[in-house]
């Protein structure tokens, strides 16, 4: 589906993304993992077009770089790790503008197809009750799911979530998780997501991307990648250990 | 539940009459009053050729009023879309010409022309015209090159920064040449303040051809506006030719403020505080925003330039110290008010 050929950003003389290859098969849900600064963002930027790349974006064998804007966004939508509005747009009128990619001409009205959408992307993320009010007055939390309804009415192929959970509390985390395991199973498409949250990544992910310093450590099945040795020499702590830790305060009450 | 999508023509054409309203009001009001019954019978049977009544001044209402009224409503309604189409393209609600840069790079060539008397035999004005969309272009691929070479993006922060500097550089050209010119000026320093005192039908309709195309190709990116106010990111992940759009959007503003300085001079606030309080109205949909700035910019400027007129009568203010004046009290106050309500 999406394939990466040695992905390179640089920001002047600094090199933040150095050689990157991988593939995203169909129904697949990668994990991109990596402490701060390896570079998971970064992959997000150069496939969203926001950061200047060089080597070769592919999805099913066309070059990203020919495609229109149009094109790209019916194939690939992104939930951007910022979520900041500065004007009092409706979450409708927010979740609407998702479907900008499929309008025929600048002036014509949504479709029914388009309403439709729009409908069950209000309804996937719970936001049907506040669809009339203004992003400025919700929460972080509600204001990220405005933007995932967006992106789920944008109905991509591939969809690309930098840190979906970013402002979700706990219930909301796995609400989200499962409409998205669920979107995969129903549509066949794919996902991509950028995590800090390593038992996330293991209990969603079909694969994953170890990411270090701009540098790919490792890519493929999840329980392949996000091993305790390979988390250890990228973190530079025992992450199993720390985490059985965490999980063991549960445990003894 | 609020809902306030979808287009109404109504409102626009209710918005439109409102408009010619006050239009017609301001002509009919002044130093010699009109009453507006015979303003109004003055100024159609000038408009179908037939004979004006006695005792009825069809030279001040039809040549000397009339013009500068329909100057000041197209020179309100284009600065006022210039400001809501940038303040969304930005997404900074103190963005407008003057932030980016423009309208001072506009006065650098209507300064020049005016100090140096540039002009063009046959066209009356056409000197300061030419001279400030040059630079107001010049201007543009300026700051946009700048822009460009810092920031591949052209993200918003890198243009108001280079647009606010530019400002500050395009200041200081004008008071040199204002300095080692001292014959023109008087002239240069009232036009610095903005006067409509030099409308004439001729400049209303360049006035009018160039808000209908440019103003036709901002409202047609009333959408990609939209994106763009919800972030250039957003703009670009839902298919947004990002680049695209805002070097059109910007290049038709370009053209529209360098036509409305050369015409009226520097007329300050109009662009900044009129998207603000229309906003408050309309919310900030640029399908709805964009045309009901329009409307209310032409209105306040029409009131504005009434009041400039008659206030000191039979003296005249610039019409710039009457924006500035209740443009920069109307912001503070809307400050105030937005920060206190979020308190």
């Amino acid at each position: 589906m999406l394939e990466a050929r040695n992905l390179s950003v640089r920001y002047g003389e600094l090199s933040v993304l150095d050689d990157v290859s991988f593939k995203v098969g169909k129904k697949e849900w990668v994990m991109i993992a990596g402490p701060n600064g390896a570079g998971k963002s970064t992959i997000v930027n150069a496939v969203s077009g926001g950061a200047p790349y060089t080597g070769t974006l592919l999805f099913e064998g066309k070059d990203l770089r020919r495609l229109k804007p149009a094109e790209i966004a019916r194939l690939i939508g992104i939930l951007a790790q910022s979520s900041h509005v500065g004007y009092s747009f409706t979450v409708e009128e927010i979740v609407k503008l998702g479907r900008y990619a499929y309008s025929k001409s600048a002036f014509s009205a949504l479709s029914k197809t388009d309403e439709e959408y729009i409908e069950r992307a209000l309804e996937l993320t719970g936001l049907l009750e506040i669809r009339g009010q203004s992003v400025l007055t919700l929460s972080g939390g509600e204001r990220q799911r405005a933007f995932l309804a967006q992106v789920l009415a944008q109905d991509p192929e591939l969809l690309i979530l930098d840190e979906p959970t970013n402002h979700l509390d706990l219930p909301y985390q796995k609400s989200t998780f499962e409409m998205i395991k669920a979107w995969i199973e129903e549509t066949g498409r794919s996902v991509i997501s950028v995590v800090h949250d390593l038992s996330l990544a293991k209990a969603y992910g079909t694969h994953a991307l170890l990411m270090n310093r701009g540098r790919l450590v490792s890519s493929g099945a999840v329980k392949e990648v996000l091993t305790r040795e390979k988390l250890e020499s990228v973190y530079g702590m025992d992450v199993y250990d720390w985490l059985s830790s965490m999980l063991s305060q549960w445990q003894e009450g | 539940m609020k809902k306030r999508d979808g287009y109404s023509p109504v409102v626009h054409i209710l918005a439109f009459l409102a408009t010619l309203a006050v239009l017609l009001i301001c002509v009919s009001a002044g130093s010699v009053g009109v009453p507006l019954k015979d303003t109004a019978a003055i100024i159609w049977n000038s408009l179908l050729g037939l004979p004006v009544p006695e005792g009825m001044s069809k030279s001040i209402i039809f040549y000397v009023r009339l013009p500068r009224v329909i100057c000041s409503a197209l020179i309100g309604a284009s600065l006022s879309l210039c400001g809501a189409a940038m303040q969304g393209l930005l997404r900074n609600p103190l963005a407008d010409g003057s932030t980016l840069g423009i309208s001072s790079g506009a006065s650098i060539g209507a300064v020049l022309a005016l100090a140096f008397g540039f002009s063009i035999p046959g066209l009356a004005g056409g000197g300061v015209m030419l001279t400030a969309i040059v630079f107001a272009f010049a201007s543009l691929t300026v700051i946009l090159t700048l822009a460009y070479s810092l920031d591949f993006s052209l993200s918003t922060n890198t243009i108001i920064l280079i647009g606010v500097v530019f400002s500050m550089f395009a200041g200081s050209i004008v008071s040199l040449v204002i300095t080692f010119s001292d014959e023109h000026v008087k002239s240069v320093v009232f036009w610095l303040m903005g006067s409509l005192a030099g409308s004439s039908f001729t400049k209303a309709v360049t006035l009018l051809i160039t808000l209908a195309v440019c103003g036709a190709v901002v409202l047609r990116f009333s959408r990609e506006l939209n994106a763009f106010a919800i972030g250039e990111d957003n703009a670009r992940n839902i298919g947004v030719n990002v680049r695209l759009v805002k070097q059109v959007v910007l290049v038709a503003v370009s053209v529209l403020i360098g036509v409305t300085v050369s015409i009226g001079g520097t007329i300050n606030f109009v662009g900044l505080v009129i998207p603000h309080m229309t906003r408050m109205v309309t919310g900030p949909n640029h399908k709805k925003l964009l045309p009901a700035s329009m409307f209310s910019g032409a209105v306040f400027l029409m009131l504005a330039d009434l009041f400039s007129r008659v206030v000191l009568s039979p003296k005249e203010l610039p019409i710039g110290v009457v924006t500035s004046f209740a443009g920069s009290i109307t912001f503070v106050y809307i400050f105030y008010w937005s920060r206190k309500g979020r308190a």
